[in-house]
């Protein structure tokens, strides 16, 4: 069984490892910020961009690349802001962080804020974590008093704030211009692109940086440890550990931090999970958050790496990075993985996910806004007992329709799952406009 | 200026074919440039563009270069390859470079088009056949050119509130409206009044007021302008008329200086409605609400209908006769007004100088709003200084000709379109005149009158007028005056007529090919001539004047005295 | 409406933070939820005039946020998550059990202003499915039985 190698978890879970600031400067904290003060910014930079990171939130970018596009001639202010609105379902990794060890997070991102020079940064945290956001607050209190952030920070003549923004339930504001604008005190209606490029026009309209939080922690390590050393972890391309979140119908659900690349979907499940329920077969997996392309159980993935290397994979083989579950036409977003068993009804599955898509559209751009309510009330319906035939072509068609053409990605968000199930289901969604379902009681769908 | 041919244009292909625009404009433009049209909602040439429509998708690409050398990468067949991005991209939030290709008619484009038209619909009432949008709604015209024909949808449509009152002159109806946002982008962006925005989210959002503060600015009914579909409709022409038997006119708003261009929308000799005419350099878009009110004085109760000479009831001809005779018989002196056109005035200056006469001007001015609400609240005054019968502005009152006539200097007053009483003369003053009055509604003035002609609207006659900015435009007329009545410049041209070696120049026409040989800005114009748009006079003869106007949309003392400065000094 | 002057100073101290008063919106809203356990009317002229904005503004952005209130939520609030890992392990069951034990209905409050109840979208625990939240308090790993447990104790 492939081990753990935890960096960004490595004291988390520790027995007797407190979030207070003076269990983590026992722990060797903040001596990494000590040394990123009294380096050249771009030194900094060189190092994130040697590492080979990318951003983990869910698109993946190089989080260097990012950094390098800030417009540093516009004069403006500069801000940074930490994605902490983790709301991808089967998404939970940030919390970990946030709850158990939030001055790293603290230090990853002080590194980052004096690397690109901001003027202030933020922590934008959802509104269901309560606690969270307390324990951010009172640890930047702590940091605070060290001077390990705010005025002058260790005498090194830079100075910047840490604010802590709570959102208040929106799964939109994880996308980062709408994040921008419920930052501003709008309503977080994602921006067009062009031309609001954050790194151009962000928060404010001047320049701004959004990266996640396990991204903004791993900066820490990777100028801990050096970039050409951090891209020596996990495989090329595929840089570093990723915390990978798995919920569902396994044994043993929860939160393991691998090197990218070096275990598959099968090690993951069986043996790290601990497998699945005892006489259940797997039926399908959604392998980076619900936005992710459903994998059915008994597909095979063949086809071409970019470096030319030829694959052929069952649904176990698929290495756990960033570039294996897109090859296999899916993603692995933002690494939460969620499994379903033989008993799940896929289209109550289906129609679980569409409500939530179609309560989370911000409503900002037609095909997102009537196109998912639509999607929604088709998968209700079937729910419901009244399926009809023509209903799994009219989802195709209707996702087919949203795809590509929204403002935001959050199209693509909700069009994904239900193009996938769809297809790789089609089987199961016939047979329910041939046999009628009696309605739930809740009057919605109903799992398990 | 872009009519002295220097400005740049840069050459982009609008599905394949070549056309010459201005650089950086967005595609929706640059493909209306080319002929083609790109449908859009959201999009509106005077506000930001915020993209949410989503309906004018089009498939878009640049010439490919080498990376390393910049070279350009060419075909097999030695054209120049074009790299098409992968996804189609929005026409308003696509501002067009050199070389770049715009496909706006594909299968691709067409399938993204009738997907947004489909998905609009879906929660869309079928209530064409009581929407006062009918006929000008973009939906409707859309989904005819490029939806489906056909709907899928077969679930409940989503519940919104109807006939909302948002404040005293426009009705919303949440369930047309499409979210395009363009009312609010309005308020935020043009009128600064804040009031509406949406609520809820996802496909439940909903436009509205905070409860209590109205939209009830005086620009409130630009919102139903530009409202795309039938959603926010003006109370006052809800369910009055169909639009599509209604007759456009162009014509000139006479509210202020301003000179907004405006639409009369008029059927079988009465006027319905007004609504702003685009002119980028005056009024770009839009217009006041209390400018749409100005029609009602058409058919208002006080109109004057006939001529009357003392107390029996005359033609025109005998009564612009009478009014000559009196006019050249007694020693006179003319009240005229920068309400009337420039034409009129011409004229009116003919008969002073026939008389001898000196004209006096009353001001009209009140509070300016900074944006089509100027200080000075007459069309023409800048008419007046240009047509020569006065040099200078408007007086505050008509304190002067009152000690002209109590001084037994006046006995004889020619009024036009002003009520003396209400300019500082006093009744008394009007019983020791022999009063001869040209206007449209009756007052004290007209009921003193000795002689009566009566005047027409600026919707029955056509004209023009002068703006602050001395831009001449025309206005034409929209519906039919009371029998019996003239075009004020041909009673004018009567009155003219009849003075002792005057001639009556007979048409509007004749009276402009006058104009135009003795005063030199008119130079080479004539009525036809004038664009739809308007021309720019010279007014730098009068730059010594102390206007009244302010800071306004299109205008700016200010600034403009600051750029003149340094081009003097050097 | 009276705000505590505790509040006050807290929002005040909150105003300073950023750049533009208007991204205090949210930070604004939340406070003064706490204290009173939704959003008036008069909050919404409240936040507005102190920000310099327009109630529409903020009407706007309270309206947006599911966890922002337009009438007063139960004394206690419980919080069932709905999304697909959470139902994957029995949250509708969950949500049943909760429905009995409280005797309110799913997005209501009882009558005596004690309990309300409401579906969540996904908490960020699906580790720990199904999980409940009963005002700031998380609860992991609550099956029907759990779930008994938990309205049990809140009866108390």
């Amino acid at each position: 069984m492939p081990e753990e190698k935890r960096i960004i978890l490595k004291y988390a879970d520790e027995p007797g490892y407190t979030r207070d600031i003076d269990c983590y400067l026992k722990h060797g904290g903040y001596e990494i910020l000590k040394k990123a003060v009294k380096m050249e910014p771009d030194t900094i930079h060189k190092e994130v961009m040697d590492s080979g990171i990318r951003g983990r939130g869910g698109a993946g970018f190089p989080t260097g690349l990012k950094w390098k596009f800030l417009d540093r001639k516009s004069g403006k202010p500069i801000y940074l802001i930490c994605n902490a609105d983790e709301s991808e379902p089967g998404t939970f990794k940030d919390k970990q962080v946030i709850y158990k060890d939030p001055h790293q997070l603290i230090e990853g991102m002080m590194i980052s804020a004096f690397c690109i020079k901001a003027k202030q940064a933020f922590i934008y945290i959802r509104g269901e974590f309560f606690e969270g956001a307390k324990i951010l607050e009172e640890a930047i209190e702590e940091a605070r008093a060290k001077n390990f952030l705010g005025d002058n920070i260790l005498g090194s003549g830079y100075s910047c704030d840490l604010v802590v923004h709570r959102g208040a339930g929106a799964y939109i504001c994880g996308e980062e211009t709408g994040l921008i604008e419920s930052l501003e005190g709008k309503r977080p209606y994602p921006r067009i692109k062009p031309p609001y490029f954050p790194a151009v026009l962000g928060v404010y309209q001047c320049p701004t940086i959004v990266n996640n939080v396990e991204t903004l922690c791993n900066v820490k390590h990777i100028l801990d440890m050096g970039g050409a050393e951090y891209a020596k972890i996990g495989v090329p391309n595929n840089t570093g550990t990723r915390i990978w979140c798995v919920s569902g119908h396994v044994q043993k659900p929860g939160y393991y931090e691998f090197p990218c690349g070096k275990i598959t979907m099968g090690e993951m499940i069986n043996d790290v999970c601990g497998g699945l329920f005892p006489g259940r077969t797997l039926k399908a997996i959604i392998p980076g958050g619900s936005s992710a392309k459903v994998l059915r159980a008994d597909e095979r993935f063949q086809g071409k790496l970019k470096d030319g290397t030829e694959f052929d994979w069952s649904i176990w083989d698929i290495p756990l990075d960033f570039d294996s579950p897109m090859a296999c036409g899916s993603m692995s977003g933002s690494g939460g993985i969620m499994v379903m068993d033989d008993t799940t009804d896929i289209v109550q599955a289906l129609s679980n996910l569409n409500a939530f898509y179609a309560h989370e559209s911000c409503g900002q751009c037609t095909p997102c806004r009537e196109g998912v309510q639509w999607m929604r009330k088709v998968t209700k319906r079937m729910c419901n007992g009244d399926s009809r035939e023509g209903d799994a072509d009219l989802l195709l068609s209707i996702a087919n329709q949203i795809e590509g053409r929204t403002v935001c990605a959050f199209g693509e968000a909700a069009a994904w799952p239900v193009q996938s199930f769809v297809k790789k289901f089609k089987d199961d969604f016939e047979a329910y406009s041939k046999k009628p379902v009696v309605s739930s009681e809740c009057g919605d769908n109903q799992l398990v | 200026m872009s009519n002295n041919g220097t400005q740049e244009t840069i050459e982009i292909f609008v599905d394949g074919v070549s056309v010459q625009v201005p650089p950086g404009i967005n595609a929706i433009e640059a493909a209306k440039i080319a002929g083609k049209e790109i449908p859009h909602y959201c999009y509106h040439p005077k506000l930001s563009v915020v993209g949410n429509c989503r309906m004018c998708l089009m498939e878009c690409g640049n010439p490919m270069r080498d990376r390393e050398t910049g070279d350009p990468v060419l075909e097999e067949d030695g054209s120049q390859k074009i790299g098409w991005f992968p996804k189609p991209v929005i026409g308003c939030s696509t501002n067009v470079g050199p070389g770049m290709h715009i496909k706006t008619e594909s299968e691709k484009i067409e399938d993204c088009r009738e997907g947004v038209m489909e998905f609009l619909l879906v929660n869309h009432p079928l209530d064409c056949p009581i929407c006062d949008q009918a006929g000008e709604c973009t939906l409707q015209e859309y989904a005819m050119d490029y939806g489906r024909g056909y709907s899928r949808y077969e679930e409940r449509k989503n519940v919104k509130p109807k006939r909302t009152r948002l404040g005293p002159r426009v009705t919303l109806d949440d369930e047309r409206c499409v979210l395009c946002s363009r009312c609010i982008r309005f308020g935020q962006e043009i009128a600064d009044k804040d009031v509406l925005g949406f609520i809820e989210r996802g496909s439940f959002s909903t436009l509205t007021c905070y409860p209590g503060p109205e939209l009830d600015h005086n620009y409130s009914l630009n919102t139903v302008d530009i409202c795309p579909v039938g959603a926010l409709t003006s109370t006052d022409f809800r369910f009055k008329m169909r639009v599509w038997f209604l007759k456009e006119t162009a014509s000139i708003c006479t509210e202020s200086s301003i000179g907004t261009n405006t639409l009369v929308w008029s059927r079988e000799g009465k006027v319905h409605r007004i609504t702003p005419r685009r002119n980028d350099d005056v009024n770009d878009t839009w217009m006041t609400d209390s400018g749409r009110q100005l029609f009602h004085q058409v058919e208002a109760d006080t109109r004057l209908k006939s001529f009357r000479i003392e107390s029996a009831s005359a033609d025109a001809t005998s009564a612009a006769k009478a009014a000559a005779n009196q006019l050249f018989t007694g020693k006179a002196a003319i009240v005229a007004s920068t309400h009337q056109s420039v034409e009129e005035l011409f004229l009116t200056r003919k008969i002073a100088e026939a008389l001898g006469a000196k004209a006096h001007f009353v001001r009209h001015l009140s509070e300016g709003d900074g944006l089509l609400l100027s200080e000075d609240r007459t069309p023409n005054t800048r008419g007046a200084l240009l047509t020569g019968i006065t040099g200078e502005l408007p007086a505050e009152n008509l304190s002067a000709l009152a000690k002209q006539i109590d001084a037994g200097e006046v006995d004889t007053l020619l009024a036009i379109h002003e009520d003396l009483t209400e300019s500082g003369l006093t009744s008394a003053h009007l019983d020791k005149v022999k009063l001869i009055y040209l206007g449209t509604q009756e007052n004290a003035t007209s009921q003193a009158a000795n002689i009566l002609l009566p005047g027409l609207t600026v919707f029955e006659k056509n004209g023009s007028f002068v703006n602050l900015n001395f831009r001449l435009q025309k206005f034409h007329q929209a519906v039919p005056g009371p029998a019996g009545l003239l075009p004020d410049v041909l009673l004018l041209g009567q009155v003219l007529g009849n003075l002792p070696g005057q001639a009556n120049p007979g048409s509007l026409n004749a009276a402009w090919e006058a104009l135009a040989n003795e005063i030199p800005a008119f130079e080479g114009l004539a009525y036809a001539s004038i664009p739809p748009v308007g021309t720019q006079l010279d007014g730098s003869a009068f730059s010594k004047l102390a206007f009244p106007e302010t800071k306004s949309l299109k205008f700016n003392p200010a600034a403009e005295k600051e750029e003149a400065a340094p081009a003097n000094a050097g | 409406m009276e705000l505590s002057p505790e509040l006050i100073k807290k929002i005040d101290a909150r105003v300073e933070k950023y750049p533009t008063k208007r991204s205090a919106v949210l930070p604004l809203l939340h406070m003064i939820q706490e204290e009173l356990r939704y959003i008036p009317d008069e909050a919404i002229e409240w936040v507005a005039h102190r920000l310099e904005l327009e109630p529409m503004q903020v009407y706007e952005v309270v309206t947006f946020y599911p966890m922002l209130k337009r009438t007063p939520m139960g004394k206690k609030h419980v919080r069932v998550c709905r999304t697909l890992a959470c139902a994957l392990r029995g949250s509708y069951q969950v949500c049943k059990a909760i429905q009995e034990e409280l005797g309110v209905e799913l997005d209501h409050t009882t009558e005596d202003g004690e309990y309300s109840l409401e579906f969540m979208e996904c908490l960020a625990s699906c580790g720990t499915a199904p999980v409940v939240m009963v005002n700031e308090e998380h609860y992991d790993n609550v099956d029907v039985e759990k779930a008994r447990e938990i309205c049990r104790g809140l009866k108390k």
